[in-house]
């Protein structure tokens, strides 16, 4: 029974890592690059959810509120900073974004301070069936998330943008000339990214209310590596990586012996599953062109 | 002849400077105008400078990114620190620490190939991930060790040493390590490396052997951040996992970006001046307002690296040239002979009145003549 608990636990935990796995993946599929700020924007996300919440208390208005600026800042960004390095060397992108990522922590601290900021978002209690005893938050997580991520894939799967979206990652130039307007698209990408981390934000203060500036860095992290996992560009994969992700670190956390280990643990499946598949677990191969 | 000489003079200049440097605070040092905090930032100093060109020579010269750099000088620090703590009562000062900085940069380089073989396979963004992943993974063992193999969570107590010789010890290292790095860079194997940056496909056609190079320079650089790390554990006496974290490998990575990639003396330069700001605005900015350092230094490499790299940027970038103060992206070097012959592209119809003229005419064709007389 204790196994289930874990279980349960593990994949509403995976289902955050998914969530913002899902704009790691999606960023990189189409703008081929890796949005390092993306663990930071779930932090803004935080703090816009603290600031409306302690202003009206009503949480609703706070999860709309933390998307609308998540996603007005995800755009803000990718026009600022990435879009005049488009073009350039993968390098000077990811260097730019982990500045980005840097100013985004530094400026919520002078904002906020150093101090945690505690996020009562909603007190849900636990449920118990028979003998099964999980907290309700990681039920309502893991429903909106399944809800958030099949919506996702039949837009990308079914809608005009979405097709546009995969011709784009497909290949940049031949979306161009078929008349899909790639920055737009890019610019989407990033909203879309960016609202999915304010839902990870909400769901992450579910489970712990305590609201830092490095909130979304280390869960970044993990995510990416959960992205990568599961093979960078692919939904499903992000997806399958985040839940693996979760669970591993749910089934770790219970085992006394290793628990101190579990970040360890996660990094270390990283490396073995990229030396047995360079791509990831659903990454497609792809040839390197002259 | 003259020309060997200025080139030769420009090669030795870094070694130079610092050699003076050298004595001359060592004289200082001995006649006791030092204060133990000048010689800290002495310390600090020369650490921030070995790891500045030994990650200078994995992103300015092999162009890939390692996140895992701190790692790197956290296994060294850790192991240096152990052989110098178990040495030090059989040995005595000097042997030790010449052991320890031996052990902990070999170590250090053990961990960068286990790190590299697997991790080389990989393009760009992968590798910056397993470097971070290393990092954290390294951190985190540490952490997690035992009171009595490295102190755990408490850290890991390490001997002292004498003050006064330590900075010229330190700075002596730098020295040792830029001799290295600088004749691997410009030797046959330094211009193998850099052509990996610019092309790697090209490079693997050409016959180079990429998956080794690419070892040779994260050995290399792994061991002189292991060193590096040896030397931090003689200057805290303390050595804490919590600060190697990913941060320290971001204000390494800064101190590269500013000095410019691809650009070694730049990278020099940078760190004394990220080293020197730190340490004093340390004491002066206390609080929230610490956080201003972290804020300007994102800002420095989000700016920089925007007006190195942008291609809206590049006519500017070509006008007013600010490489002789920042450095920068030695990519960015662009051919201007061609341009300079073809201002004015051939159309077609220039091409035609070409071949139709009469090759009986004296004077040669002139495009420019021939355009004023059609008006």
């Amino acid at each position: 029974m204790k196994f289930i608990e874990t279980l349960v636990n593990g994949l509403s935990m995976g289902s955050t890592y998914a969530m913002i796995a899902l704009g790691y993946t999606m960023v990189y599929g189409i703008a081929k690059m890796l949005n390092f700020a993306h663990g930071d924007i779930i932090m803004v996300g935080g703090y816009m959810l603290f600031v409306i919440l302690s202003m009206t208390g009503n949480p609703f208005l706070g999860l709309l509120a933390a998307v609308v600026f998540c996603v007005i800042l995800g755009v803000c960004i990718e026009k600022v900073a990435y879009k005049p390095l488009r073009g350039a060397s993968p390098l000077a992108v990811l260097i730019t974004a982990i500045g980005v990522s840097y100013l985004l922590q530094s400026t919520a601290q002078i904002i906020f301070g150093t101090a945690p900021k505690m996020v009562n978002v909603a007190d849900l209690g636990s449920i118990s069936l028979g003998e099964i005893n999980v907290p309700v938050y990681t039920l309502v997580t893991l429903a909106c998330s399944m809800v958030i991520m099949t919506a996702l894939t039949l837009f990308v799967k079914y809608t005009r943008t979405g097709r546009a979206m995969i011709a784009v990652s497909e290949d940049k130039g031949a979306a161009q000339l078929m008349g899909i307007n790639v920055n737009k698209i890019i610019m989407i990408t990033f909203a879309i990214g960016s609202a999915l981390a304010a839902f990870a934000g909400l769901f992450m203060l579910m489970k712990s209310p305590s609201l830092t500036n490095t909130l979304g860095a280390m869960p970044g992290i993990k995510a990416f590596t959960a992205a990568v996992i599961g093979g960078i560009g692919s939904i499903p994969g992000a997806m399958l990586g985040g839940l693996l992700m979760g669970v591993v670190e749910a089934i770790s956390l219970t085992v006394p012996a290793i628990a101190p280990y579990t970040d360890a643990i996660e990094f270390l499946i990283l490396i073995i599953i990229l030396l047995v598949r360079p791509t990831g677990i659903l990454g497609k191969k792809r040839r390197e062109k002259v | 002849m003259k020309a060997m000489k200025t080139i030769k003079w420009k090669h030795y200049i870094s070694y130079i400077v610092l050699a003076a440097v050298t004595v001359a605070l060592a004289a200082f040092s001995f006649s006791g105008a030092l204060k133990s905090s000048n010689l800290y930032l002495l310390e600090k100093i020369a650490i921030s400078i070995m790891l500045a060109v030994s990650l200078s020579t994995v992103v300015g010269f092999l162009g890939e990114l390692s996140l895992g750099h701190a790692g790197f000088m956290c296994v060294g620090a850790y192991l240096g620190g152990k052989c110098s703590v178990l040495l030090e009562p059989i040995l005595g000062e000097f042997p030790a620490l010449a052991v320890s900085v031996l052990v902990g940069g070999i170590v250090a380089a053990v961990f960068g190939v286990v790190i590299g073989l697997p991790a080389l396979r990989l393009r760009g963004d992968y590798l910056a991930i397993v470097t971070l992943a290393f990092g954290e993974i390294v951190r985190s063992v540490f952490m997690n060790s035992s009171a009595e193999s490295f102190g755990g969570s408490l850290g890991l107590e390490t001997p002292r040493f004498d003050k006064n010789i330590l900075f010229i010890i330190a700075f002596v290292l730098v020295i040792v390590c830029l001799a290295v790095t600088q004749n691997l860079i410009r030797s046959k194997h330094g211009r193998a490396i850099t052509s990996i940056r610019d092309n790697e496909i090209a490079a693997r056609a050409t016959g180079i052997n990429v998956t080794k190079y690419k070892l040779i320079v994260f050995t290399v650089s792994s061991f002189f951040a292991g060193v590096a790390g040896v030397l931090y554990s003689y200057s805290n006496y303390n050595v804490q996992s919590t600060n190697f974290d990913y941060n320290y490998s971001i204000e390494i990575l800064v101190m590269v970006v500013l000095g410019g990639m691809g650009s070694i003396n730049g990278s020099i330069i940078a760190a004394t001046l990220i080293t020197f700001l730190d340490v004093e605005l340390q004491t002066i900015l206390t609080g929230n307002l610490a956080v201003l350092q972290d804020l300007f230094y994102a800002l420095i490499l989000i700016v920089l690296v925007i007006y190195n790299n942008a291609t809206s940027l590049k006519g500017f970038r070509e006008k007013y040239n600010l490489k002789k103060l920042f450095g920068g992206l030695r990519k960015n070097h662009t051919v201007k002979d061609d341009e300079a012959k073809w201002h004015r592209v051939p159309t077609k119809i220039e091409m035609d009145e070409v071949l139709s003229v009469d090759l009986q005419v004296s004077s040669p064709y002139t495009p420019d003549k021939t355009d004023k007389e059609d008006k």
